[in-house]
């Protein structure tokens, strides 16, 4: 059972010689919510969400996900997880069902399962036809649907998308949150950094990043009401101009 | 050229890498390359010792290539030692040696070599010979045979040190392997990126483009021929007994066939990676052993001599050969030469028309 | 254990169907063993030679007849002029010249003894020593001759006995073990072999990691409960399957096309081959944990590959390096590679004598794939 606090970070810090990316950050994200870690690009999305799936070690404070410490059980967080970097990270001259075999059986499921997930995803996005490509000769929207849907495979408690939406078009981007509100659904906690604003909408609760700190955190209701504007876009843009209402909740 | 320059000058580390390691390699191989032949060892096999043997004996200690590691009675004694690679060469008298020798019949000896290495198994044989030929010579002397003494004069090489055959070869080696590995990589990383097409749309036509792509690495390529001569001259003291002008242009004509060979698989190639391996394919091995860096040209059977003609290294082998250690110039050295200007120009051409389609 | 069999069946199928690869590991090596195999030798069979003969005598066509009549020896002309000589040498026209001064037939007549003069182009030092050693006992046969035939001076008679006896020559037998053709192709195919299986391996084992990194998918795979171990041995069994199987293609060219002799096991062979491999693969696999770019680890590996080849006594002896250099090739798993390879195949050796190499051999993949593993699973900072 997930513990009712899915991933804790306090004061998580990292530093790059004497830049600080990532500026002793705190939060909570609660079992079962889709939470939405925004800020602009070089905020210090990406180096928060590594040091988070341990890619990257913290310079300092302390971070739990799944319950387990990111610095002392790796291992079991990486169990637990699912991951989806901002990068295709695809096999691209493997096919669509490779892909997802070949992942099933890294995390360990018995090769029946892994078919029958299979052919529930591929029907899930309209893919059954082409399940026997090479995911390299695929349109972008795809790919990155199928990246999520990989990182979902193995049924993980949470699941860290790193900018997933990223260069595809609007109608991609709705369905691509379909299937992220499925997922949470299912009781899977999901873990989304984005640069688009309007995305924010879409999730329980968002933060918002400005230069390695958290300047905003909280539902979007909350935060359009603190900043007394319509849209958490405009939210972003007072926080960058440094307006100074509102704080780390 | 100048975003080029830029490009390069920026990674440093990968520019230290392409600086040191032509010269790193020319002083390290030029150094442990060494066919010369010291410290022979010796079994000697004496079933009968007599004075004779023992006079044969110590001229092969006289001698002092020679190092006796082991004697014995029986010629059984061989096939252990070499083996267990213990001896390289085993003298075995008959059994009547002497009183042959102060008799009427002939002396008979043999000479067992380890011939697993048959280049190190001839020269070791004919260092035996020498030493029993000379001995030989005295018996005539005091006999009153006749004698054919034969001075040799070894030219151009007198201590027929093997380094002098070796560099000039590992200098051409390490040339082209880098000039072409540089340009082979950094253009067909440009097209894998696609920058290689924003060029390719410019005003600028193509054949600006490579000369302006190589132009930058031919000068990193001149800082390695330098270096690499330089080395040659003051830690290995080959003679410089030509034209060292020459020998520098030369060089560059040399380093830009090789960078034009680079610039011609980026072309044909369609990755990275490939292009990688098929630069360092089509120059080390060739260049190793088909240039006569190593293994003469006149010793390969005759279907493939004409092969080796294809290769630049080759030629630039024969020139720097021909400079460095015999003095000679242009007179000696024109058709050469024009050969490898040809090689640039074709190698120059068919890289730009691979380049010019990808306009249509 | 499991996810080790589908890790590998990833790595065979981005292998197989990379088109350019699989040739670059199966039909290059092959074609460059056709062609280098006969490439490589130091056989020297015929030497250019031009005459001075400023005696003109009998004797002196003689002793030219002889040399050529020898085989090795080609006449390309003759001159009294030496320096037309020379110039000819300068211009690679000659190899050899023969000098016979002026009075040679009359020094030999009256005092037994002339001298002639050979000068040899020298470039090729070791090429040079053979040439002149063939002229040497060539013309060391030719005085023999002239001595038996020709009637004692009279110093000789009156210094002694109404009869001479020439010395016996001394009849030397030569024979060479192992190789007793002198078959060059015998000693470098086996070596070439090596050389060629060891660059593309491990270029290629190398290369696989980096590109990884350099694509994304290594963060990915970081992310999974993956053991290091198993995506290390997921890198290395593919390329040592396949760098066996071009040893054994390798070998059958080696005994059909140039008929190597195979004296020893082949089995034993094979065997020092998965344990070289390791060694060889595994270099390759842990430069490319240390290095960011494809590019650098080209670079690297194939600085690394260079040394190991040229310094590993293939083309020239270990025994004549300098004794710093020769250490190093203790530490060059090519050199004991090869060692082993010529131990077996051409002398017969048996797995005691071998015995040694191959442990070192041993100790090298068990070091290099440990820091590998090590440094794979390194996180960054």
């Amino acid at each position: 059972m997930t513990p009712p606090v899915a991933i804790d970070a306090r004061d998580l810090t990292r530093r790059f010689g004497s830049f600080v990316a990532v500026d002793h950050i705190t939060f909570d994200v609660r079992a079962g919510e889709v939470f939405g870690f925004l800020g602009a690009n070089g905020a210090g999305k990406t180096t928060a969400i590594k040091m988070l799936v341990g890619l990257l070690a913290p310079t300092e404070g302390q971070a739990h996900v799944a319950g387990f410490d990111i610095r002392t059980q790796r291992d079991e967080i990486k169990r637990n997880i699912g991951y989806m970097s901002q990068r295709f990270s695809l096999y691209a001259d493997l096919t669509v069902r490779e892909n997802f075999r070949l992942y099933g059986g890294i995390y360990g499921l018995a090769a029946k399962r892994i078919a029958e997930r299979t052919n529930m995803f591929l029907e899930t996005l309209g893919l059954v036809p082409n399940a026997d490509d090479l995911v390299g000769k695929l349109p972008l929207g795809w790919k990155q649907k199928l990246a999520f849907c990989v990182a979902l495979l193995h049924e993980p408690r949470i699941v860290f998308l790193d900018e997933p939406t990223g260069g595809v078009d609007p109608i991609t981007r709705r369905q691509f949150w379909e299937l992220i509100y499925r997922a949470a659904q299912n009781g899977t906690t999901v873990f989304v950094t984005t640069h688009y604003m309007d995305e924010a909408e879409y999730c329980d609760r968002i933060s918002i990043m400005v230069d390695g700190k958290i300047a905003a955190l909280g539902t979007p209701a909350e935060l359009k009401q603190q900043f007394g504007v319509e849209t958490v876009d405009e939210c972003f843009v007072r926080l960058a101009r440094g307006a100074q209402k509102g704080e780390a909740a | 050229m100048v975003k080029e320059l830029h490009h390069i000058l920026r990674d440093r580390q990968t520019l230290t890498i392409l600086l040191m390691m032509p010269l790193v390699q020319v002083i390290l191989f030029g150094y442990a390359l060494r066919s010369d032949v010291r410290d022979i060892r010796l079994a000697v096999i004496t079933p009968a010792p007599d004075a004779a043997t023992q006079e044969l004996t110590s001229r092969f200690i006289g001698a002092n290539r020679f190092e006796i590691v082991a004697t014995a009675t029986s010629p059984a004694a061989i096939e252990p030692l070499f083996r267990q690679d213990k001896a390289d060469v085993a003298l075995v008298f008959d059994s009547d040696f002497g009183s042959h020798l102060n008799g009427s019949e002939p002396a008979t000896l043999l000479i067992a070599i380890d011939a697993s290495d048959p280049n190190t198994g001839t020269t070791y044989m004919n260092y035996m010979r020498a030493v029993i030929a000379g001995y030989q010579q005295e018996l005539n002397a005091a006999n009153h045979s006749v004698q054919i003494v034969t001075q040799t004069r070894m030219r151009f090489n007198p201590t027929l040190e093997s380094v002098n055959l070796f560099v000039p070869g590992l200098i051409a080696l390490v040339l082209v392997l880098v000039s072409a590995l540089m340009t082979a990589i950094s253009l067909s990383r440009e097209k894998e990126r696609g920058t290689m097409e924003v060029l390719l749309v410019s005003p600028l036509r193509p054949q600006q483009i490579i000369v302006g792509k190589v132009l930058p690495y031919l000068a990193l390529g001149f800082a390695n021929v330098l270096t690499a001569l330089l080395a040659a001259w003051a830690v290995f003291h080959i003679p410089f007994r030509g034209s060292v002008v020459l020998l520098l242009l030369e060089a560059i004509l040399y380093t830009i066939v090789s960078l034009a060979l680079g610039v011609l698989i980026a072309a044909r190639t369609s990755s990275q990676r490939a292009a990688m391996l098929g630069a360092m394919l089509v120059t080390m091995l060739p260049s190793t052993l088909l240039s006569g860096m190593i293994f003469p040209i006149a010793s390969m059977p005759g279907w493939l001599q004409p092969v080796t003609n294809i290769v630049p290294a080759t030629w630039f082998i024969i020139i720097a050969r021909g400079i460095m250690l015999k003095g000679v110039g242009l007179t000696i050295l024109w058709r050469e030469s024009l050969i490898l200007v040809a090689m640039a120009v074709v190698l120059l051409a068919a890289a730009m028309r691979s380049f010019k389609p990808r306009l249509a | 254990m499991r996810t080790l069999g589908y890790l590998l069946r990833k790595e065979f199928l981005q292998i197989f169907r990379d088109r350019f690869m699989v040739a670059q590991l199966l039909l290059m090596p092959i074609i460059q063993l056709l062609l280098l195999g006969n490439a490589a030798t130091f056989e020297v069979k015929s030497s250019r030679m031009y005459v001075v003969d400023r005696d003109h005598s009998e004797t002196s066509r003689g002793l030219v007849d002889r040399l050529q009549a020898s085989g090795r020896f080609v006449m390309s002309g003759g001159s009294p002029s030496l320096d037309v000589a020379n110039q000819l040498m300068l211009a690679r026209k000659v190899d050899a010249i023969l000098s016979i001064p002026a009075d040679f037939e009359k020094d030999i007549v009256r005092t037994r003894s002339a001298d002639v003069q050979l000068i040899m182009n020298a470039e090729d030092g070791a090429a040079a020593g053979v040439t002149q050693s063939y002229a040497a006992q060539i013309i060391a046969a030719y005085a023999a001759e002239l001595g038996a035939t020709l009637r004692p001076t009279a110093a000789q008679l009156s210094a002694g006995g109404s009869t001479i006896q020439p010395t016996p020559p001394i009849e030397v037998r030569a024979r060479g073990w192992y190789n007793p053709d002198l078959d060059y192709s015998d000693y470098m195919v086996p070596g070439i072999l090596v050389q060629l299986v060891t660059v593309v391996g491990s270029l290629m084992a190398a290369m696989n990691i980096v590109r990884e990194k350099e694509l994304g998918t290594l963060d990915q795979l970081s992310v999974t409960p993956l053991s290091r171990a198993a995506f290390i041995a997921a890198k290395l069994i593919p390329f040592w399957i396949i760098a066996l199987v071009e040893l054994a293609l390798g070998l059958l060219v080696a005994r059909f096309v140039f008929h190597i002799p195979m004296v020893g096991s082949i089995l034993l062979v094979f065997a020092a081959a998965m344990v070289y491999l390791l060694a060889a693969l595994g270099i390759g696999l842990f430069v490319s944990t240390l290095v960011e770019t494809q590019q650098q680890a080209m670079f690297v590996t194939f600085f690394i590959v260079m040394v190991y080849l040229l310094m590993s006594g293939l083309f020239t002896p270990v025994r004549s390096m300098p004794v710093w250099a020769q250490w190093m090739a203790q530490l060059n798993p090519v050199k004991h590679f090869i060692t082993i390879m010529r131990a077996v195949l051409l002398k017969g050796a048996g797995v005691a004598d071998v015995i040694v190499p191959i442990g070192i051999l041993g100790a090298f993949g068990v070091v290099f794939l440990s820091l590998a593993i090590r440094q794979y699973g390194r996180r960054v900072g």
